[in-house]
């Protein structure tokens, strides 16, 4: 029998991550960047967390120190992209890269420890479960009625018009990679403390780039990201407990699921957003695309 | 106060220096990043960058370098075309796993018999399979507008799996005392993909990999549509005014890059790796893309790239085997090779300028 | 200093790499004052006014504001001190509602609710009504330009800063706009305005300064002067007169008819039912407001959007499915407003771009192999025709200026023998000179048999080229009316004279 319940609750754990990061990139994308390194970010921090986590034995520490990496790796896209002006698809791509091998390379001797316990949050859900469920409001009120929200978005929007209304554009876009950057790393520590409980190499599997696939879903809103998120857990939970249930179907084929999930959505997420800038809220009008000004 | 003035015309010299600055970047980053890890950093720069080549393993190794190199050339050379064109494939390495199961199918469907033109056949499945697998991406950009980043990425993760379920399932070899894995088609004359010239590492995807590199500067500065695919990259509404159709370009270009992975996966498979196994795509696909941008989307720039690239991956398992490096060192030094590259990238479009003010 | 003084500038310089974009500028607004700034393209009339706003910041001399120097170190500085400006491309964000629009142009935006009160509020006040809550990117040319000046009005400005306004209004709307202008000046508002537009400075300004090559030239009270004497200071000498005789309207050669088309995005224009001709030996003006289906014409004639069967025919052949190259063959050409990105790619060299429409008719691509010794010829022939100033074809399009690479464009497609040439905006942002041999180019073209297009916001060049005038208003076209004796209102009628703003009337 499957219990609604604990399969709800899997459910938000195995989202959790995606959620992290999707929401991070939500902030990057609204601020008019493209970063594809989201992959590349939350093994770093899946990594950093786990270290930190198993060399304090404090798993909060973990998530602290996987914030502070995956930002500080964000900011070598942020240093290509604002300050030497290279290709967004390009640096995003790099950073992906570099993050897989050093997370390969530094992980090496962490490979096969056990991750420290975490304490259960109310009603026995991880405390980081209910964070990233906070980040949802907090996101979504920071981004349409804050100020410095509805300034990012101009930045977003219109980048050209931002700097001529006397707003920096680069700083703005500085930290809304870094808080990309740090989000991600949350993301990607939830899935080696929290999750797996050890550190292997390339075990955050994609998630990364189902992350960016889930912020073009949810039409760039908070409340989008959290839908995506849960339906990507959805997927996965069903797939393992198909698994579970010895389905006669090849277990590589059934683990193609979150992937081929993530395509379809693409196949009809883009159908719909393709003449909908009239009607709703799109693609931020300079996503992607760099911004430079002589004075 | 030092400030960027886009350059007018896109800087000759520059174009080249800045791949050469790149690699020196990486290689001093790179000896500091040993340094930290406790290792000597002459020493690790020279296993990975001179000992291939001229060290007492020379001979060893020095084939090795074209076996690497074709695959990465033969990938890059298709990528290269995309990304001019602003159609940006990432998903190389799925294609390379579907070409080579392709043209394995075709060699473990036939055995045992003996034809000559079951490695032609081979081929042609590789590339076929490749095209195919890139052409997903390419209809969904054009019939949805899905994203072909995602969606080729996507199907990465897919293809890998396929590999697995092959390796494990239809493919596996039926006298293989059950381990995973597909006959070897080394051992299978009609089907291998031989060296075939003693110690020169030089099979038939190394000939295939000359010829993209050929095929790819005739149609990038010769022909009209090299000319149009130039002109979709930087400019797509003039690109549109000369007469180009986007969906066509897309269509082309994945389809290209899909069919050049594909054929690469198949020499490779029915070559150098000899079988399907779950382990069929190595990341070639993925290094591909550092070959690509460092070679400057330019098929002569590709070939020396995936040369040098072939040496690190050479470099990087000596260094693992006489200094015990990890083995993801090697990746660092791509993926930092990369973005020295796109950093130092601005010299080429833009002057620096030192401005007095008065 | 005059106590009425608002605004003055002391010998203020600016120089960029390999140009002297201001030399030496001085002129002072008064209070009350509409100022006009008058100059050419590439005059320095925008990086002066960027260097008040804060945008750029001057090399030499001193700037001052109400009897403090002004220094603004960025834009928010230079609102703190009360200069306000309305850019020539609006700096609106498309996405955004009104009020958010307008908030982000405020130092202290009152709360949500507050500000949408303003907002109403001051339009209403100043005729100019506006929705807070609407979306920009469903607002018209017109109403964008009100979400820019209300948002200077709610800062209550001493100086307004405004870059050519009227470029995207119908003569009626810039009637309102003037009559804003005017009640803001009595209000002690100074207006710094800038144009190219003679006779509306005459009409309206009191005073003017004259900008040529980066230096003041001139100052004067316009209403003194007559349009002609305004130019000859402007371009620093006499115009040459135009040549249009010599012209026969000969036998039909394209047919447009009944052609509808969807928008192609969500900016774009529908176009609903055109139907138009053009004759041997005649040039036809297009008029209207930018964004009312000027590009969408133009792509429906080049062939990037194809069209129902039967829609268009060329000298008695169906093109209306036809590709751009095929159009090309049957002599049908056309070149876009857009310069760099459209009509040429930026970073090619101006050979390469003799590439994107002449490869076929100059037979410089054969059998798809490119020939790059006659592209390259036929770029010098372009260049020697048209006296395109560059130093050779292996120039990238991007370093050249605005009119010698029009001249290019026009030189490209002209120099292939066209039975029918399409131009859309051919002297947009050009100088006078480049301007005057584009016109003459195309009133040679058609003297030689060929039917021109022209398309066009600036409704003097339509007059002074074109036979026969249609306007195109919300993508529909008008019937054609022949251009002896139609006067600017008649042709603003035309143009769908204020856009329903007319309960802005004050």
């Amino acid at each position: 029998m499957i219990d609604p319940l604990s399969v709800f609750l899997l459910l938000l754990s195995a989202s959790t991550p995606i959620l992290f990061a999707a929401l991070g990139e939500l902030v990057v994308e609204r601020a008019g960047v493209l970063n594809l390194g989201v992959e590349g970010m939350m093994i770093t921090g899946a990594l950093s967390g786990f270290a930190v986590a198993h060399a304090t034995g404090n798993p909060f520490a973990g998530f602290l120190g996987a914030a502070v990496a995956g930002a500080a790796i964000s900011l070598l896209f942020a240093a290509l992209t604002q300050a030497f002006l290279a290709n967004q698809v390009a640096s995003g791509l790099s950073l992906t890269l570099f993050g897989l091998g050093m997370a390969a390379m530094f992980g090496k001797p962490l490979e096969g420890v056990k991750a420290p316990p975490m304490p259960a949050g109310p009603f026995g859900i991880n405390w980081i479960v209910w964070l990233g469920l906070l980040a949802v409001p907090a996101i979504w009120w920071f981004l349409t009625r804050s100020r410095p929200g509805l300034v990012l978005r101009g930045v977003g929007e219109n980048h050209d018009a931002a700097h001529a209304l006397g707003y920096d554009v680069r700083l703005t876009r500085l930290a809304a990679i870094a808080f990309g950057g740090a989000m991600a790393g949350i993301g990607g520590a939830f899935i080696s403390i929290a999750t797996v409980l050890q550190w292997t190499e390339g075990m955050t599997a994609g998630a990364g780039w189902i992350a960016l696939a889930i912020v073009v879903f949810s039409n760039w809103t908070a409340v989008g990201v959290l839908a995506g998120a849960w339906l990507f857990g959805g997927v996965t939970v069903l797939q393992l407990r198909l698994q579970a249930a010895g389905v006669n179907v090849p277990v590589q084929l059934l683990s193609m699921a979150p992937y081929l999930a993530t395509i379809i959505v693409l196949v009809l997420i883009s159908g719909r957003q393709k003449y909908s800038r009239r009607a709703g809220a799109a693609a931020p009008g300079s996503l992607g695309r760099n911004f430079h000004a002589l004075r | 106060m030092i400030q960027f003035v886009p350059r007018t015309d896109a800087s000759g010299p520059w174009q080249i220096a800045t791949p050469i600055l790149a690699v020196l970047a990486t290689m001093l980053t790179g000896g500091l990043l040993f340094a930290l890890l406790g290792h000597d950093p002459v020493a690790a720069i020279r296993t990975i960058f001179w000992d291939p080549l001229f060290g007492m393993a020379a001979s060893y190794s020095r084939p090795q370098l074209l076996v690497k190199a074709a695959p990465l050339i033969l990938i890059a050379s298709g990528l290269a075309v995309g990304f001019r064109a602003g159609v940006w494939n990432i998903g190389a390495e799925g294609q390379y796993i579907i070409g080579g199961l392709c043209g394995a199918g075709v060699a473990l469907a036939l055995y045992p018999l003996d034809a000559f033109w079951i490695f032609p056949a081979m081929v042609v499945a590789g590339l076929a399979g490749g095209w195919a697998w890139g052409m997903i991406p390419a209809l969904l950009r054009n019939w949805f507008g899905a994203s072909e980043i995602l969606v080729s990425l996507m199907l990465v993760y897919v293809a890998q799996r396929v590999a697995a379920w092959m390796a494990f399932g239809p493919m596996k070899n039926p006298e293989g005392f059950g381990f995973p894995g597909s006959r070897n088609l080394q051992q299978y004359p009609s089907a291998s993909n031989p060296e075939l010239f003693a110690n020169t590492g030089a099979h038939w995807g190394v000939f295939a990999a000359l010829a993209a590199v050929i095929a790819t500067w005739v149609l990038m500065s010769r022909h009209i549509r090299g000319f149009h695919i130039r002109a979709a990259g930087t400019a797509p509404r003039a690109a549109r005014f000369a007469g180009v159709r986007p969906q066509v370009l897309v269509a082309f270009c994945l389809g290209l890059s899909g069919a050049l992975a594909g054929a690469a996966g198949l020499f490779e498979v029915a070559g150098p790796a000899g079988q399907v196994t779950d382990k069929l795509g190595t990341g070639y696909g993925f290094t591909a893309i550092i070959v690509a941008f460092l070679g400057r989307l330019h098929p002569v720039g590709i070939l020396l790239a995936g040369l040098l690239l072939a040496l690190t991956y050479i470099g990087g398992e000596l260094a693992q085997l006489t200094m015990q490096l990890p083995a993801a060192s090697v990746q660092v030094f791509q993926g930092m090779l990369l973005f020295f590259l796109l950093g130092f990238d601005i010299l080429t479009r833009f002057r620096i300028v030192r401005r007095v003010r008065a | 200093m005059d106590s009425a003084t608002v605004f003055r500038a002391d010998g203020i310089g600016k120089s960029y790499p390999g140009v002297r974009a201001n030399d030496d500028v001085s002129f002072e607004v008064a209070r009350g004052e509409i100022h006009a700034l008058l100059g050419e393209n590439g005059a320095g009339k925008s990086t002066l006014v960027k260097m008040i706003y804060g945008l750029v910041r001057p090399d030499d001399g001193r700037m001052t504001l109400l009897d403090r120097p002004h220094e603004p170190s960025d834009p928010r500085a230079a609102r703190a001190a009360g200069v306000a400006m309305v850019f020539q491309h609006f700096s609106l964000f498309d996405a955004l509602s009104v009020a958010e629009n307008i908030a982000l142009g405020m130092e202290n935006p009152p709360p949500r609710r507050e500000l949408a009160d303003r907002i109403t509020k001051v339009s209403h006040e100043f005729g100019l009504p506006l929705n807070p809550a609407r979306r920009v990117v469903t607002l018209s040319a017109g109403e964008r330009q009100r979400v820019e000046i209300i948002r200077c009005l709610l800062q209550n400005p001493r100086l307004l800063i405004m870059d050519e306004p009227t470029s995207v209004l119908t003569p009626q709307e810039a009637e309102l706009l003037f009559a804003t202008l005017r009640k803001l000046a009595a209000q002690g508002t100074a207006i710094l305005y800038i144009s190219h537009k003679l006779e509306e400075i005459r009409a309206h300004c009191d005073c003017a300064t004259i900008l040529r090559h980066g230096r003041v030239v001139d100052s004067c009270n316009p209403r003194d002067h007559s349009a002609s004497q305004l130019a000859a200071m402007m371009v620093g000498g006499e115009m040459r007169p135009i040549d249009r005789s010599g012209r026969h309207a000969g036998e039909t050669l394209l047919d447009l008819r009944d052609l509808s088309l969807p928008a192609p995005t969500a900016e774009g224009v529908a176009l609903k039912s055109v139907s138009l001709s053009i004759r041997a030996g005649e040039i036809l003006g297009i008029g209207g407001v930018a964004g009312n289906g000027q590009e969408e014409l133009l792509a429906a004639l080049s062939g990037e959007m194809p069209s129902a069967p039967g829609t268009l025919t060329v000298e008695g052949a169906d093109l209306s499915q036809a590709s751009p190259a095929a159009r090309r063959r049957a002599g049908l050409l056309a070149a876009p407003e857009d310069r760099l990105g459209h009509a040429a790619v930026p970073d090619f060299s101006l050979t390469e771009n003799t590439l994107l429409t002449a490869g076929d008719r100059k037979s410089l691509v054969r059998r798809g192999l490119i020939d790059h010794n006659a592209a390259r010829d036929f770029a010098q022939a372009v260049i020697a025709a048209f006296d395109v100033r560059t130093p050779g074809p292996g120039t990238a399009a991007k370093a050249l200026s605005g009119g010698n690479l029009q001249k290019f464009v026009i030189g490209r497609e002209v120099m292939q023998d066209p039975r029918v040439l399409v131009v859309n905006q051919p002297t947009w942002g050009v100088d006078a000179g480049a301007a005057a041999a584009v016109r003459q180019s195309l009133l040679d073209l058609a003297r030689s048999g060929a039917g021109v297009i022209v398309i066009s916001q600036d409704l003097d060049e339509i007059l002074e080229l074109s036979d026969r005038f249609c306007a195109l208003n919300e993508g529909r076209l008008s019937d054609p009316v022949p251009t002896e004796g139609l006067t600017l209102e008649r042709i603003g009628l035309m143009l769908g004279g204020a856009h329903g703003m007319e309960e802005a009337r004050i």
